[in-house]
């Protein structure tokens, strides 16, 4: 693994996000070192995927700055948002995957819409990655609503990976899988951030899966980071937020909000 | 009083907000056309999704479109001796008015249906996201191709509507008015002029357009999962319907309004 450097690989600085009335990111500072692994944590409706897709550029925050490579990104024209995105991959929750195409398609899709890559060196790249996510060459001339849960989420990975992007997102990637097919895409994560070197943010509930992709954990609550540290810190955080909620506790200083139908 | 004013106004403003956000997403996605990459195989496919798979429901609409008019024109003309002139007034009919319009109609019920419903699960399911993560402008891969798929193809649908429904016309005429075949078909070719078929292919173009804008538009911004694309397949429809109707008397004043 890279060890982490001085200059920030992504530097997030007063990220302020409003729906409406509600404000879901409320001056957000978080960083990220080249080639660390930091899991963001935090209950469910707090913003984790805002805080990606507004460095992603899907979202566009009302204040704050996103430096990517110390290159603010925040407000960039399309055409320059298009080239800084080949920086990054993006692993979705539910895939994402294109329904139209075949499994080999869609794994190539950014190396032959967004770099101009030959089809045929495309489908060679394409195949390698399946492989590398422990999916053989049948799989490839598939379509994606023939494969189950767990095989969308490793192709989805492979499509992440095709272009050996610098930075990667992952956004919830164990959800929705059995314990075991949870711990083969965290196996996959690990060995594709640390024999790659890829910078990778995740957002995640799995507590399990947090502790075995991360270099670096982060809480974030009510639009904020409210605590961060080493993996193995978090058990003694000394923080009752991050205690309740890697304890899963009702009782505490969150409160859920539940409204009465 | 002043309530009700201010919800006329309102109703007004939002009216304009939602043209002004329209004429913008179209603005966007054409201007994509200006500069590489280009997607043909993505054009080529909307256009076959668009015109071919379109032809056997404007076929079987035209050919009825066209009996139906033979036969209404001349009961309703025999009341003043003019049945000579169901010839004339089949082929201007279709080819001036109801070719374009009941196909578009036909293609919007289809096909407008079907590019909201597809690029609004995209949407709902993170995949126009992961196009753009992936460095694909969505305007460009998803919405560019089947605007022009829709202008280019509508007025070859057309074409082949005009031909099958003054051929209906034809059928009707010939084997149930008892009309000389010779006859009817210099009633067909004597009044026709140029314009009367150029206008409708004017029109089919920009049915097209309209079409494709309003199935694309009303996709991609559909939010709120099967509820959300089910409604945007609903506006998408409705929409192009009503646009095709409103167009179509501008198209007919600029045309023949004079």
């Amino acid at each position: 693994m890279t060890g982490p450097q001085s200059a920030p690989k992504i530097a997030v600085r007063g990220l302020r996000k409003l729906f409406g009335r509600k404000r879901v990111l409320d001056g957000l500072d978080i960083d990220c070192a080249s080639g660390e692994s930091v899991v963001i944590i935090g209950g469910s409706g707090t913003g984790k995927s805002v805080l990606i897709k507004c460095i992603l550029g899907l979202l566009h925050p009302e204040a704050g700055s996103v430096r990517i490579d110390g290159i603010e990104t925040v407000g960039l024209r399309r055409a320059a948002r298009e080239r800084f995105l080949q920086k990054f991959g993006m692993l979705f929750q539910g895939g994402a995957l294109f329904d139209s195409l075949t499994v080999w398609e869609n794994v190539a899709f950014g190396l032959v819409q967004g770099r101009g890559m030959e089809r045929r060196a495309a489908r060679e790249v394409a195949f390698a990655k399946l492989a590398a996510v422990g999916l053989g060459p049948e799989v490839g001339e598939l379509r994606p609503a023939e494969l189950s849960g767990g095989m969308q989420k490793r192709v989805a990975l492979a499509r992440a990976i095709a272009a050996e992007p610098e930075i990667i997102f992952f956004d919830e990637p164990t959800t929705g899988l059995d314990p075991i097919m949870a711990d083969v895409i965290n196996d996959l994560i690990v060995r594709c951030v640390r024999e790659v070197g890829t910078t990778a943010v995740s957002i995640t509930h799995d507590l399990v899966s947090a502790r075995k992709i991360a270099d670096r954990i982060a809480m974030l609550h009510h639009g904020r980071i409210i605590w961060e540290g080493p993996t193995a810190e978090i058990d003694r955080s000394g923080n009752p937020y991050v205690d309740q909620f890697i304890n899963g506790r009702a009782e505490g200083p969150i409160q859920m909000e539940i409204r009465a139908a | 009083m002043v309530r009700f004013l201010a919800a006329i106004g309102a109703a007004f403003l939002g009216f304009l907000a939602a043209a002004g956000r329209l004429a913008i997403f179209a603005g966007l996605a054409l201007a994509t056309a200006l500069t590489p990459p280009f997607y043909f195989r993505a054009i080529l496919l909307e256009m076959v999704n668009i015109g071919y798979f379109s032809l056997p429901v404007v076929g079987l609409t035209a050919v009825f479109t066209g009996m139906v008019l033979a036969l209404q024109s001349y009961t309703g003309f025999s009341r003043f001796s003019a049945e000579g002139a169901v010839a004339t007034v089949v082929v201007l009919s279709v080819t001036r008015e109801l070719g374009p319009v009941i196909s578009a109609l036909m293609v919007a019920g289809r096909v407008g249906a079907a590019i909201a419903a597809e690029i609004g699960t995209m949407r709902v399911t993170d995949q126009i996201d992961a196009l753009t993560t992936l460095s694909t402008d969505p305007l460009r891969y998803l919405v560019l191709p089947r605007l022009l798929a829709g202008i280019i193809t509508l007025p070859v649908l057309v074409v082949i509507a005009d031909i099958i429904g003054v051929f209906g016309g034809y059928l009707v005429g010939i084997y149930r008015l008892g009309f000389n075949a010779q006859a009817y078909l210099n009633g067909t070719w004597q009044h026709l002029e140029t314009t009367d078929v150029v206008s409708g292919l004017v029109k089919a173009a920009v049915f097209g357009f309209i079409i494709a804008l309003m199935g694309c538009y009303h996709g991609y911004h559909s939010r709120g999962g099967a509820e959300g694309v089910g409604q945007a397949t609903t506006h998408a429809v409705v929409s192009a319907s009503i646009l095709i109707l409103v167009v179509d008397y501008l198209i007919t004043a600029a045309f023949f309004g004079r």
